[in-house]
């Protein structure tokens, strides 16, 4: 069987934003190879992220898009154009869409200075956690005119909807593909110039509504705040051209099937990451299946094809054993920041359905693995991950099974190794279920489709074939 | 008020005849001789509007106060549509939108009632949008809720099948009755879709004696014979319906349908316009977010009211039912940032259900409605929850031996975020948008 790859689609941003883009920040000549040193990748997000700066701070947009791969450096830069807007003496509000991520963007912008005032805005009862409260520079309040005089304010979405009365000139919008774009019209007029960073691979909102009667409408509040101010306004689009989590030999896949018009490569090179284990394996199939995935990155533990139910013991059971077996191995990970242990808190396995994750907890994960379904996964990075196939012993391929956000966030999470779990018999499935969405008047055409990425990925993985 | 509306195959929206009331005895059989004819069509609209304005605005009368943060009035009772099915629903949708921006005056004049009943009907279906809404209702899917069958979805969309699987004729099985009940001449189509044989083999032959004689006598009585037997389904469905015993939810629930209603009246009163044919940006995004809390607390409503909804919760791992084996009562803890010790009751739960919440969870008790606490500790068979509100309203908190159930369904409720009006539209949604203003060329729009 052929994987449908050519598109005979033009340039990117004529098919996704239709009146956007004239800033062309990454170097897409060499991009794609996934082969460029170290330094020459450091160079270009360098460069990327000074272009960026240039054209927010510049003030010759009222918004600028950053389109961000997965690991290639969104907090960093949202850390940078913080600390380089109050630096200049500017006070700026920043948007996220989890407490999580609040928090977490609070640590590093209060770490790299600790002279800033930080506001972290949250929700009566909230606890926000030590590693936040312990800066100096920071504080914590679930009433904005306690922080509203602070440098940098901090808040989810959900709680900036219910400010008013202040506004910012500059604001700073993470994670903005995950964003809904009815939140951003409740808090749009905080603020007169945003930049919106985020990662256009990942899953879409969604609704437990039925929303189609705003389809096709430019303002759909279903979709993404980017999508919404991009279709009304004309954005330049940037993007972060350089993957640090990935390795190199997960990125070109990743690019190829979920970034079909705009390829980004690795930070490091084949060579500079290797998994290897310090307790040998025997010839069974577990052992197998994990030294493949040590040896090359990528392993497929390919169980006997069969229609299932959503719970496939065997497959759960199977996620859960290679989770312990790779823990009992001891894996050691050897990267650019040097050597270290990878511990149960390093490794996760991700699924689509809860009830999934809920089976293969029960099914026994050593403690400290994290297992949760690509939802929850968005924006995690870890050394090891086990997926669970979202279409493993299916019978057909509906939307949300074929949604490309969903396998892109599975199979992209991981540093070093991806071990995917599945059935056999997904290529088949996907011929027999070819990719019938219905089309509706005025709602621009998504790239890439879930259909053809599901087929590069199979593709891709069965070299690495490993029959359980 | 029962309401059967059919169209003509191959239109979207041309209605052919109609068979409504209130009254199982006396249904009023409404028809369109030449569903062709735009005239005709209004004639239809104009008398359909004879019969379910009266309905509809008569419960205009009586009023409540409703007392409170938001001191509002309110009717003490609303009307409510039923249709056979979900098509019969998605039907009133497109008769008020073919009939809502009409015009009494103009180039092409229509009966000044036309475009009310055009607003009703735009009304009823966008209450109807809403979870837990019950002004239009499809009575296939009503009765879903209630009765399981061994049908599939598909097939309990078809009201006969699903009458006949729920009470099936003496000395039939379910299914041989659903089985029987599948022939479209003894159970013809609920509509708004007609039986292609008759179509051909009955309704032309009828519409063209009417073109040639102008007597719509034929049509009439085709008509009837496709009409009646759905009517006296639904006439039996509401029986049915009405002989279960009314959910504890359900009063707060037709509140709202009584206060929206409450609100339809005055707005048209006051000469509303006709709702425009799309949603701005802000009133979108409010819609959602409406329908969203609907959704939510519905859900949890259902699941509070009846147990066996519950269960359904209760066995995914999101809720939890079981014997309370230790409460302490008077424990109090000083909350970070306090100046003194505030109570927060622990109750230790025993249970056998699958629990697959974590500590930290909030958890809302389902005896104890509106009281919140968080999940503490899960150890084994025993959960601990810390009680956190509503302690001293009265809510108190359970004794040793009590039965309860907690749940992390939320009946919801949050206050609205203030989204911009039209003129404060945000740059990120295009701007202010042009005011919506009816024109001239909405009245005269051709009716497809």
């Amino acid at each position: 069987m052929t994987v449908p790859h050519s598109t005979p689609y033009s340039t990117p941003h004529s098919t996704r934003f239709p009146t956007g883009g004239t800033a062309e920040t990454a170097d897409s000549a060499d991009s794609a190879g996934g082969t460029g040193g170290f330094g020459s990748a450091a160079e270009a997000a360098g460069r990327a992220t000074a272009a960026i700066l240039a054209d927010f701070a510049g003030g010759g947009h009222r918004g600028v898009i950053v389109d961000s791969p997965p690991g290639a450096g969104k907090s960093t830069l949202v850390v940078t154009s913080t600390l380089e807007l109050a630096g200049a003496g500017e006070r700026l509000m920043i948007v996220a869409q989890t407490n999580e991520q609040v928090d977490d963007l609070a640590d590093k912008i209060a770490m790299r200075n600790p002279a800033l005032t930080v506001g972290r805005l949250h929700k009566d009862g909230f606890q926000v956690p030590e590693r936040v409260v312990r800066h100096p520079g920071v504080t914590a309040s679930k009433k904005i005119d306690d922080v509203a005089s602070c440098a940098v304010v901090l808040a989810t979405a959900d709680k900036w909807a219910y400010v008013s009365g202040h506004t910012w000139k500059w604001a700073i919008i993470d994670e903005a593909y995950q964003m809904r774009s009815d939140k951003l019209l409740a808090i749009a007029a905080l603020f007169e110039q945003a930049l919106f960073v985020g990662d256009p691979g990942q899953l879409d909102p969604f609704s437990v509504v039925d929303t189609e009667r705003w389809a096709g409408l430019a303002w759909d509040p279903m979709q993404s705040a980017v999508a919404v101010s991009a279709r009304l306004n004309d954005l330049p689009v940037h993007r972060l051209p350089v993957s640090w989590r990935l390795p190199a030999s997960a990125a070109p896949l990743i690019s190829e099937a979920f970034y079909p018009f705009t390829p980004f490569r690795s930070g490091t090179a084949h060579g500079d990451r290797s998994l290897e284990f310090t307790a040998a394996g025997f010839p069974a199939s577990w052992d197998g299946t994990l030294d493949e995935a040590a040896a090359t990155g990528w392993a497929l533990h390919e169980l006997p094809s069969r229609h299932t139910i959503r719970t496939d013991a065997d497959a759960v059971q199977a996620c859960a054993a290679l989770a312990t077996r790779l823990l009992r191995r001891g894996p050691v990970a050897h990267d650019e920041h040097g050597s270290h242990v990878v511990d149960a808190t390093r490794i996760a396995i991700g699924a689509a359905h809860n009830d999934q994750v809920a089976a293969i907890r029960a099914a026994g994960v050593p403690p400290g693995v994290t297992v949760d379904t690509a939802n929850r996964l968005q924006g995690r990075e870890y050394d090891v991950t086990i997926v669970l196939h979202p279409l493993s012993g299916r019978r057909d391929a509906t939307a949300f099974h074929l949604e490309s956000g969903r396998l892109c966030v599975l199979t992209s999470r991981h540093r070093h190794a991806c071990v995917v779990v599945a059935r056999a018999g997904i290529p088949e499935l996907l011929d027999a279920h070819p990719s019938t969405g219905r089309v509706r008047l005025n709602v621009p055409v998504k790239f890439p489709d879930g259909w053809e990425a599901n087929h590069a990925v199979l593709a891709h993985l069965a070299a690495h074939r490993v029959p359980g | 008020m029962v309401f059967i509306p059919l169209k003509l195959a191959g239109e979207a929206a041309a209605p052919l005849g109609a068979m409504v009331g209130t009254d199982p005895a006396e249904p009023h059989l409404l028809v369109v001789p030449q569903p062709r004819n735009r005239d005709l069509r209004f004639a239809f609209m104009s008398e359909l509007a004879q019969i379910m304005l009266p309905y509809i605005e008569g419960f205009a009368t009586a009023k409540e106060t409703v007392s409170g943060r938001n001191e509002r009035e309110r009717y003490l009772d609303a009307p409510q549509v039923i249709v056979p099915g979900r098509r019969g629903v998605e039907f009133v949708r497109l008769l008020g939108r073919s009939t809502r921006f009409r015009r009494s005056d103009g180039p092409y004049p229509v009966d000044p009632s036309v475009p009310v009943l055009g607003q009703w009907l735009t009304f009823l279906y966008e209450r109807g949008e809403l979870a837990g809404s019950s002004a239009l209702l499809a009575m296939t899917d009503a009765l879903s809720l209630h009765w399981a069958t061994g049908q599939s979805p598909m097939e309990d969309a078809n009201l006969a099948t699903l009458l006949a699987w729920i009470s099936p004729p003496p000395g039939l099985t379910g299914q041989e009755a659903a089985a029987a009940a599948e022939n479209p001449i003894d159970r013809p189509p609920a509509g708004p879709d007609t039986d292609p044989g008759f179509d051909a083999q009955v309704l032309q032959p009828a519409i063209r004696a009417y073109d040639a004689s102008g007597s719509p006598a034929l049509v009439r009585q085709a008509l009837r014979t496709q009409l009646e037997p759905t009517w006296r389904l639904m006439w039996e469905a509401v029986d049915l319906m009405r002989a279960l015993p009314e959910a504890a939810s359900v009063a707060e629930r037709w509140a709202i349908d009584r206060d929206q209603y409450t609100r339809e009246v005055t707005r048209l009163a006051e000469g509303g316009p006709p709702r425009g044919r799309r949603d701005q940006a802000g009133p979108a995004a409010i819609r959602l977010w409406d329908m969203e809390g609907a959704q939510q607390s519905y859900d949890a409503q259902r699941a509070y009211d009846d147990p066996l909804v519950m269960t359904e919760h209760r066995a995914a791992g999101k809720a939890f039912t079981g014997e309370a084996v230790h409460v302490d009562a008077d424990r109090k803890i000083l909350l970070p940032g306090g100046k003194k010790p505030v109570p927060r009751p622990l109750v230790t739960v025993r249970t056998s259900d699958p629990v697959r919440l974590t500590p930290g969870k909030r958890v809302f008790s389902v005896h104890r409605r509106r009281q919140s606490g968080e999940i503490v500790e899960i150890d084994g068979d025993l959960i601990v929850v810390q009680l956190n509100d509503q302690l001293a309203k009265g809510a108190g908190v359970p004794t040793p031996g009590d039965a309860v159930c907690f749940t992390e369904l939320d009946l919801g409720g949050r206050i609205r975020p203030g989204f911009p009006t039209g003129e404060e539209t945000p740059w990120t949604h295009g701007g202010p948008p042009a005011a919506y203003v009816p024109t001239d060329e909405d009245a005269v729009e051709a009716w497809s």
